[in-house]
């Protein structure tokens, strides 16, 4: 399965729901192209909700990476919410905890834009 | 066994080697550990070592113990040096899209090592322990 993403609207925030797999191939490469689209509209602040994403390998994590960066081009900031242990995991061994914030409830990272 | 270099490849070999330590006793988080390293690997045999070549092949070789599993990937391309590689965790490349897979790999595999390819390529050798019960 591959990963599948939804938006929604909390406040001025935009949640972006990810289900399923960020691999190598087309999901990871889908995933980077929505959140550019999101970017290039102005969105500006983009919340990630991971709580539904099994599994991410390195390129998952390239493309987490390149869509951060995209977004901070633009002005804007993306966050993550509801990560499991494995990708928390991941995180840490990479040392991106340094670069993301991490949320694990959706109150508080919406409120973290403010 | 030998695989295509495909992406495809990439799945049966994460297959083969799960059903292995299976036997052999590893519990879920081992398990996904092992797939992953098994997952890096092979992208990085089929991308980056065979660079999709139809005519090229990825060796996967797995050999159970009581104790522990090894799996050795092996392609048909060019080769590389490990030493070569920008450091995925220094300052200046947290932000690189790529470059974290041997960091993946070294992190959840008891022992890894790269060598040369005979007569080319890249042959990775991964080795799981099996945690002795408390």
């Amino acid at each position: 399965m591959s990963v599948k993403l939804t938006t929604r609207q909390v406040g001025d925030v935009t949640v972006i729901d990810a289900t399923g797999r960020i691999t190598l191939g087309e999901a990871a490469s889908s995933f980077r192209d929505e959140i550019k689209d999101l970017a290039a509209k102005g969105e500006k602040k983009l919340l990630l909700n991971l709580s539904d994403v099994s599994y991410i390998d390195s390129s998952g994590i390239g493309e987490m990476v390149s869509s951060f960066t995209t977004v901070t081009n633009h002005g804007g900031q993306l966050k993550l919410l509801g990560l499991n242990k494995r990708v928390k995991d991941l995180l840490q061994i990479t040392k991106l905890y340094t670069v993301f914030e991490v949320f694990d409830d959706e109150a508080s990272a919406v409120r973290s834009f403010a | 066994m030998l695989l295509d270099s495909t992406l495809d490849s990439v799945e049966v070999a994460e297959m083969e080697v799960l059903k292995a330590a299976e036997d052999i006793g590893f519990g879920e988080d081992d398990l996904h550990q092992i797939g992953m390293a098994v997952r890096e690997s092979m992208v990085n045999a089929v991308v980056h070592g065979n660079r999709y070549n139809a005519r090229k092949k990825v060796h996967l070789s797995v050999t159970k113990a009581t104790d522990r599993l090894t799996v050795v990937i092996a392609d048909e391309g060019e080769g590389f040096d490990p030493n070569q590689l920008p450091d995925p965790l220094a300052e200046e490349n947290l932000l690189r899209q790529s470059g974290r897979g041997l960091l993946l790999i070294r992190a959840f595999v008891d022992e890894f090592q790269v060598r040369r390819g005979q007569p080319t390529g890249t042959e990775v050798r991964m080795v799981k322990y099996l945690a002795k019960a408390s």
